[in-house]
This record gives structure tokens, sequence and C-alpha cells, in this order.
């Protein structure tokens, strides 16, 4: 009889989390998508932070630029140059372009240096080429949750390193403070893991907020501290809303610090073209550090995942065209800002209040109020029902180690402003609805084929789960 | 520019440092230890003199000892007693910083690094005097690349012809659309993309004989990654992969930096026409067990890199049987499958699957267009594996290493071009003949014979007869003068873990007809010095 052939632990089959309660979700979309004219009872995706508000914009520039897309220069094909081209350096034309351009998103109060930046095949392999070079297996990063569910597998799973949670909480509206920073260090301490650095999404996923001055301090006086590492994820930088409170880069905080020399080894920055320009299939990302020792050795390790030469030739063309990006920037805020209200509006008149925010593709939405028990039990009925009775499929709190049970991602960029309001009606109609049975909402058992049995079951397994190989 | 691809010649195996630093290699412990002399045993009996006299000089030495300890700057992260101290190699060679500087892993650390050994002066000396045949004849013939030029206007012509149905041309109502590329999309590659475009191509590629299942593609950004993923999926960290040798000098970058799997080479010899033996791999084994290191899988190139032979049928089984006693897994790198340019008929393992009684979960099969269609800046890698298992986890991983949306656009409508891939395939195999045997004979005529190779872009020669010595020293001599003197910048075998010094790999594909004269007079002029 043949032996089992073993796969490494790392690989090692296990059901794909596919019966896990929060693939239900999506998988329910999958089965059953939202279409106005073709399926207008259909479940509508804001799970998804995707950002579809400003395709016009950049088809007009590609209309406009026919060059830049057919592989031309000048007329002439330059295809022969781009299809060698494999040198992990990138195109400098390109790195100085997206140099340029995340500076602009910086209120062009930093100027970025284009050698400092390694091109890398989306930010999820950023983040994960980042903690390859910072930290040993075994060694951990703080992270201030609520965070991103993706993290859990890109930072952790081939890098072996740890994760310890900062807690925030709902009640100073779940800004990071020295004692929570602390205590975290504290516990990874007690658990015997030696930290390595903090890792913060600033404008925070799945909040929507963006760092003060306070919080950036805070974070960079502990990394001093603490002689450790301080990533700052700012994927969503062009998704801040102009006005106030703006958006303070990381690096913007590094510079105004008395210390800012001993902190240019130890602060990273990881950005992507996937949010702001809502090309997440274009594979663009690229991670920024003063540290040669970093970029040299994320430089090489970028052979791994590196950006189609096609792409980088595209994007130099695009980024370098500097009255395109300036308003192409303003506008897409502008666009990224009404929607925005637009869903806290829809929000509202289904008595549900999000947390202020100031940037990102989505609100956090504040349903509390909607719980039958204030546990994370009670979180999850109520998932359930917002998927299968109102039919949109929306993040739970849980999924991003949220503290406290009730809050959930509502994304708004992905879709139309009609299909907004459809699904903002169907809020508003569920919570009238749920509010005349009285109390706290229709206690329901869920509908559809799945069992209750089988859903309880789903809940006590871990609450770390693979999502969708969507990017989420 | 630095190229990543084919890996710069100048990685050699790792020194002892470098072992030393990676995970499991078992090299080089850095914790200072307390160093406890064998004191007399103090037995019990022999008097209160005896045991003084020998506890007296043990406590000074300790103390002594401890004196030492103290007087060194401590580390920066006190390891406490935890996971990290458990399976992980610490080396004295980790950078020691001031304490204000941020440390880096020792990964990074030795990634880093790479690159600085005395190979890697080859590389440098071919981004600083590049060879142009007009502008600058006089220039460093970059001979150590896997890149095929011979070729390359076959493609520019069809695109020009047919550019409007290539990238971002997407029409929805005649006005261009980019949704369908912009947004996410699978990771690991379009169904469309796998179905129509690349199991039609690679069935093309093998003339036929072998039909690809789109269900059992995982798309990469090339096939660095797609090895890279492969390895994590089927060996821990600290485990080995046997690798016949010479091999790609890829592989060490790929299977070493970041999964941390030893490489151990199975020596093939040229007495063999360098081919596999499964008694080489079977000693290997053997080795490998009596030193405790797990052996997972084979891993080897076909055609191979840089010899260039194919692995005939009985061979590849042989390997599938070998691989099955022992339970292991097969990695067969295929990446130069659409590069035959002898007589002799390729043989896929994807064909040697389907043959009754082998188990296909235990092979999996690298593709890459970047050999066949000279298009490593594209960056699409395949993984083709049986195993459910291995599929679902590369499909997973390959968000790290994630193929881009508008290069599948671009490429669908060429590479279901049925004809013009036909046409094409059939002249690259010609003008790739035609390079080779025009190289091999204007060697011969230098008095440098070559392994007979059926395929890929290599001339794998033998010049132990023009080193000064017969050691690696002399192999390394030979190649230094051949960069400085001829400005010729080959690979060494060494670079390639040849056991046998003396032999070279020469890419004949970066050359033109006319390039050629030029090279055999420099080689001349090297020879007649040696």
């Amino acid at each position: 009889m043949a032996q089992m052939l073993l796969l490494s632990r790392k690989a090692a089959c296990n059901a794909h989390g596919q019966d896990s309660s929060y693939f239900l979700g999506w998988q329910e979309y999958e089965k059953n998508p939202y279409d106005p004219s073709t399926n207008p009872t259909g479940i509508i995706q804001m799970g998804l932070a995707e950002n579809q508000l400003s395709f016009d914009l950049i088809e007009s520039w590609l209309e406009r630029h026919p060059d830049a897309a057919g592989l031309r220069r000048d007329g002439a094909l330059v295809f022969r140059e781009l299809a060698l081209f494999q040198d992990y350096h990138g195109l400098p034309h390109f790195k100085k372009a997206l140099a340029n351009f995340m500076g602009q998103l910086r209120g062009n109060k930093v100027e970025l240096q284009w050698r400092n930046l390694v091109l890398t095949a989306g930010s999820t392999s950023a983040n994960e080429t980042l903690i390859f070079c910072l930290a040993e297996p075994g060694e951990a990063f703080l992270l201030p949750t609520p965070y991103y569910p993706g993290f859990d597998r890109d930072l952790k799973w081939r890098t072996g390193a740890e994760i310890v949670p900062i807690h925030c909480s709902s009640s100073n509206g779940f800004r990071i403070t020295n004692r929570a920073v602390e205590k975290a260090y504290q516990q990874a301490r007690k658990q015997g893991l030696s930290v390595k650095g903090i890792l913060v999404t600033n404008p925070s996923n799945p909040l929507g907020t963006s760092l003060t001055h306070a919080e950036l301090r805070t974070l960079l006086d502990f990394a001093l501290a603490k002689d450790i590492h301080l990533i700052s994820d700012e994927i969503y930088s062009g998704t801040a809303f102009a006005g106030s409170p703006a958006f303070v880069s990381v690096l913007e905080a590094m510079r105004a610090h008395p210390l800012n020399v001993d902190l240019a080894d130890r602060v990273h920055v990881v950005y992507s073209l996937s949010k702001d320009l809502g090309l997440p299939g274009f594979r663009v990302g690229a991670l920024y550090s003063a540290n040669p020792e970093v970029v040299a050795a994320a430089t090489k390790m970028s052979s791994f995942g590196l950006v189609s030469s096609q792409t980088q030739f595209l994007l130099a063309a695009l980024l370098s065209d500097n009255g395109f990006t300036a308003r192409y920037v303003v506008e897409n805020k502008k666009r990224i800002a009404e929607r925005h209200g637009r869903l806290v509006e829809g929000l509202r008149r289904a008595g549900v209040e999000c947390l202020d925010s100031n940037a990102g593709l989505f609100c956090w939405v504040d349903m509390r109020h909607l719980l039958l028990a204030d546990t994370f039990e009670g979180e999850m009925e109520l998932w359930r029902k917002v998927v299968y009775e109102v039919g949109l499929n929306i993040s739970p709190g849980s999924s991003c180690h949220c503290d406290d049970p009730g809050w959930f991602r509502v994304c708004f960029a992905n879709m139309s402003a009609e299909t907004l309001d459809v699904a903002m009606q169907r809020l508003q109609d569920f919570v009238a609805s749920s509010s005349r049975c009285g109390g706290r909402g229709a206690r329901g058992l869920p509908r559809g084929p799945i069992s209750f049995a089988r859903w309880m079951v789903g809940l006590s397994s871990s609450r770390d789960r693979q999502w969708s190989e969507r990017g989420y | 520019m630095t190229r990543h691809g084919e890996p710069p010649s100048e990685q050699p195996s790792a020194t002892a440092e470098e072992q030393a630093l990676i995970p499991g290699s078992g090299g080089g412990g850095a914790a200072m230890r307390l160093i406890v002399p064998l004191q007399g045993i103090v037995q019990g009996h022999g008097g209160g003199g005896l045991v003084l006299g020998s506890l007296l000089p043990c406590v000074l030495f300790y103390a002594f000892q401890m004196f030492l300890k103290r007087s060194r700057s401590p580390p920066l992260n006190p390891p406490a007693d935890g996971p990290e101290n458990r399976g992980v190699v610490r080396s004295s060679s980790r950078r020691r910083l001031p304490a204000r500087d941020a440390a880096v892993s020792a990964r990074a650390a030795l990634i880093a690094k790479s690159g600085d050994s005395a190979y890697a002066v080859g590389e440098k000396r071919c981004l600083e005097d590049p060879y142009h045949p007009f502008d600058n004849p006089d220039g460093v013939m970059q001979l150590g690349l896997a890149e095929n030029r011979l070729s390359l206007d076959l493609i520019d012509d069809w695109l020009s012809k047919n550019w409007k149905d290539t990238m971002l041309h997407q029409r929805q109502g005649g006005a261009l659309n980019i949704k369908g590329l912009a947004t996410y999309q699978p990771f690991d590659g379009s169904l469309e993309f796998k179905t129509q475009a690349i199991a039609g191509l690679m069935g093309q590629v093998m003339q036929g004989s072998v039909s690809f299942d789109p269900s059992c593609i995982v798309l990469t950004s090339g096939a660095t990654p797609a090895i890279e993923i492969l390895s994590f999926c089927l060996a821990d960290t600290g485990n080995a992969f046997l690798v016949p040798s010479p091999y790609h000098p890829g592989y060490d970058r790929n299977i070493r930096w970041r999964a941390g799997i030893e490489l151990i080479p199975v020596p093939c010899r040229s007495t063999d026409n360098f081919n596999i033996s499964v008694a080489s791999l079977e000693r290997a084994y053997t080795q490998a067990k009596n030193r405790s290191v797990k052996v997972c899988g084979i891993l080897f190139s076909n055609p191979s890199n840089p010899v260039g032979n194919l692995l005939r049928t009985e061979t590849l089984l042989d390997i599938i049987d070998f691989a099955t006693e022992k339970n292991i897994h097969v990695i067969a790198d295929e990446t130069f499958a659409g590069s035959i340019h002898g007589n002799e008929e390729f043989v896929s393992m994807a064909e040697v699957l389907n043959t009754d009684g082998v188990d296909r979960t235990r092979v999996h099969i690298v593709y890459s267009l970047s050999k066949v269609f000279s298009i490593p800046g594209f960056r699409v890698g395949i993984v083709y594996s049986f195993n459910e298992c291995v599929l679902a986890a590369a499909s997973r991983l390959s968000r790290f290493s994630s193929i881009s949306a508008p290069i599948q656009h671009l490429l669908i409508s060429m590479l279901t071009d049925v004809k013009f891939i036909a046409d094409y395939l059939k002249m690259n195999r010609e003008r790739l003949r035609i390079m080779y045997a025009l190289l091999v004979s204007s060697l011969m005529e230098l008095g440098v014979q070559c392994v007979k190779s059926t395929g890929g872009f290599y001339c794998w020669m033998d010049m132990s007869k023009f080193m000064k010595s017969y050691s690696e020293k002399g192999e390394f001599e030979l190649w230094k003068v051949m960069l400085d003197s001829a400005k010729i910048h080959i690979t060494s075998g060494t670079t390639c873990h040849c056991i046998e010094p003396g032999w070279f790999r020469l890419c004949f594909t970066t050359l033109t007809r006319n390039d050629v004269p030029l090279l055999m007079e420099r080689l001349k002029g090297v020879i007649h010095r040696q």
C-alpha cells in the first residue's frame, strides 16, 4: 500500500477553509451576484475594497496616449527592449515617476528618493518581503486591531513571523495609545516572543481613519526606545479626502521628529497602485526604505515577484504626466468622498452610525445596537442575517480581530451609486422590519441550505481564516 | 543593469559563512558557550585535597569566563526562551550593530551581501562595458545570461500586425474599457488564459504528445517564483532536495534563500555525458540520511541547464520509481522544453505521467514563457501538477508572485494564434540549430570540445586543457583571463556545482552570426596564451 506522500507543514492540505462561516458570504455572493437588470435580488458585494470610481479618467488618458498602451515610444515598437527586461532594479523611469507620484500624494511635503524604492508584484508581496527582511522565524510584529485579515496570512505564512495585537477599542475611536502599544509589547515578551517591529496601516483598513500626529509620534518614539522597526502600509494614501483631518504619512512625521536621523534605518513604507489608481489587476506594489541593507535584500528578493516590464512602461508614462496625476488625484478623492458621504447618509437613514473617517474605500459601521447579544456569536448571527436576508456581503469585525463585537466593514467604491442606493434601501427595510418585531431585531433562523448546527460548528473553529483569493 | 533571471554567474556555492546563515544547514553555532573543562571527576574517594585541587581551578575558570561574557556588548534583542531560539541557526557572522541601528534579519543580511563573490565582477563588467557590434565593438560580450535574441523579430512582426487585439484594447461599444483588466483577478491566472492560451500552447510545444489540463495549472510571475512556491509546498526549512549537478546556479537562490531548503548536489560525470544515474541518487540519499538530513525531493532540469542534454524516457521512469520507493517528490524543470534544436525527441514528464502505474501525484513540472518566446520581462511562469493539495497550496501562494492581467490579455491572442505559434516554434528551432552548429564547429576548430546538446541556449564546453592547474583555482584563473583579456563573460562550471574543473557554460542565443568570428578571435587569443 502506498505511503502517504507528505507535503510541507506550510502547504499541508486543509479543507481550504471553505466550510468556514466567513467564506459563506463570498460563496453566496459568487452563487448569486447582484445585477441591476438580470438579478436584482442577488447579493451585493460590499466586502471588496476595490476602487472602481475613476476608471474613466485612466481610460481617457489611455485613449489619448495609445503609444503607452501599445508598447510604443514615439511610434516605434519597444517590445524587444521590454520583452528582455527583467532587471530586478526596475525601470528607472518608472521608479522616478512612482516616487514623484507618492510625493504628490503626501502633498509634496516629503520628497521620496527613487533609489529607495523596491518594486514588487502587489503590496501583498511587498509586505511579505519586508517581514522576510526584518524578522527571523518566530519573531513578532505588533499590529493595532482591528486590522486587515490578510495580514494573518501575508505576514506570517512563509516568513514564520508572529503577530501580537495592539488592542484598540471603540471607547476612544480605536486610536493607538502608548499604553496599548506598551501592553502589547509586554504581552509579546510574556509569550516569549522577540518583538521586531510594529506594522500599521495608514490610512487604516478597516477603520478608514488616518493616524494623527500624536499617534505617529507615539509609534516613532516607541520604535526608537525599543530599538525596533516601524512599517507603515500606506496603500490607501491616495484615498484620503481633501480637507481636514489631512492624511499624514509616517515619512512626514519622521522628518519632523527630533531624532529623525536615527529613525531613517528603521521606518519603512509599503505602497501599491491597487487602491488609488484602482489597478489591482496590474500587480504593482512597492516598498520604500532608507535602510540600504533592506533595499539591497528586498531588491534581490523581488526576483520572486517582479512587476512586468510592459506594466512598468505603461505606468511610467501615466505617472510622469504630472498634469494628469494632479487632476486625477483631486477628482478621485472627490468621488471617493462623495460616495463615502452617500453611504454614511444611507446608513443614517437606517439608524446606523459609523466611525468618523477621512479615507479608505469603506466605512467602519457600528451595528452594536442591532445585536441580539453583545457577543461575537451575536455578531455572527447578525452577519448571517445581513448576508442571507438583506443580501449584502459585508465583513464582520471579528474577522479583523476587533475587540468589540458589532462592528462591520462596508465597502462603497466597488459599485455604482445606484447599486449603493439599493443596498441602503435594503438595509433600511431590514432595520425597520427588525424594530417592528420588537426589541433588538427579529430572531430568525438562518435560511439557506446550511444547517444551523453546521454554522455553529464553523463558529467554534479558529478565527483565523483563509480568505478568498480575491483581494480583500 | 543587473539581470535577475539567469542568475549572475557569480553565484558560487555558499561559503562557509553563508552556510551558517542558512537555516537548518547545521553550520556554526554562535552563542558563546561556557566550556566546561574536563577536570578530574570528583570521585568521592581521593580526599579533600583532590577535591579542592579539582574544584578551585574550575571555579576560577568559570569566573574568568563569566567576566569575559559580561564584558561583551549585549545582543540587541535579548533572546528570551522562546520559539525563535528553537531550530533557528544563529551564526557569529551575523552583524553586530551599534545599539542605535535597526538590525535586519540574518536572511536579509545574507541576501544583501550575495553577489559580492569573486565572480560578481563579471556581471559588473558586462554592465559597465557592454559589447555592441557598432557602438562598442571592444566591449565585454555577455554570454552568461540565457536570453534568446534569435527570434524576437518574429514576435515583433506579429505584434505590429496584431496590436489592436492586444493589451488594453478591450472595447465595449467602441469605447476603451479597462475594468476587466484593472480589477482583482485570480492571483494564479485567469481560467480563460489557462484554458485558451496556456494549455493549448503547451500542447503545441510538446508537438501534440501531451494534452494539458487547465485545472492542473497555476500561473506565477516567472519560473523563479514557480520553483520557490513548489519548494515551500514540498519541504520544510532544513529539509533537502537532491539535485543532479552541474545545475542551474539560480536554484541556490530560488530554493535556499527563503524556503531554507538544502540542495544536495548529485554529481554527474563527463564520462557518462553528464547523464543522471539512479545509483548516484541512491548514494546521495543514503549519505543525507546518515547525516540525519531529510530528503524531500529530487529537482532536475530537462533539457538540462547547463549541459543541454535530454533525459530518456527510461531515465524519467527510473527517477519516478526511485522517488516512489523513497516516498519523495520530483520537480521537473522543463523551462527549456520549447527550445529543442537537436534531432533527438524531447520527452516531457507530462507525457511520462500518462504511463500506467506511475504515481502522478508526486511529480510537479515547471514551465515558463520566458525562454520559448524570449519574454522574460513579461513574467509568466507555470506550475503543472496533478496533486490536488499542491495545486491548492500553490494557488494560494501565487498571491505573492502574481501574474498581471494586462499581460494575460496581451498574450492570449498571440498564444491562441495556432498557425503563428506553429510557424514560430519551427523557425525558432531552426535558428537555434544553425547558431548552435556554428558555435560548436567554430569552437572545435579552436580545440574546444562541447558536450552534445539537444536543447536550451548553451554550449557546455570543456576547457580543462587550457587551465594552468586542474583545479577550481585553475578554472577561476582561466575564467578571469577570459573576462579581463578576451572580454568574454561566460559561466564557470564551479558556479554550476560541476564536480570536474574546467567546464564552462556559454550562451549562444544572444549572438548574431556576425559576432561569432570576433568571439572566436578573442577566444583564440586566450587559448594560445595558455
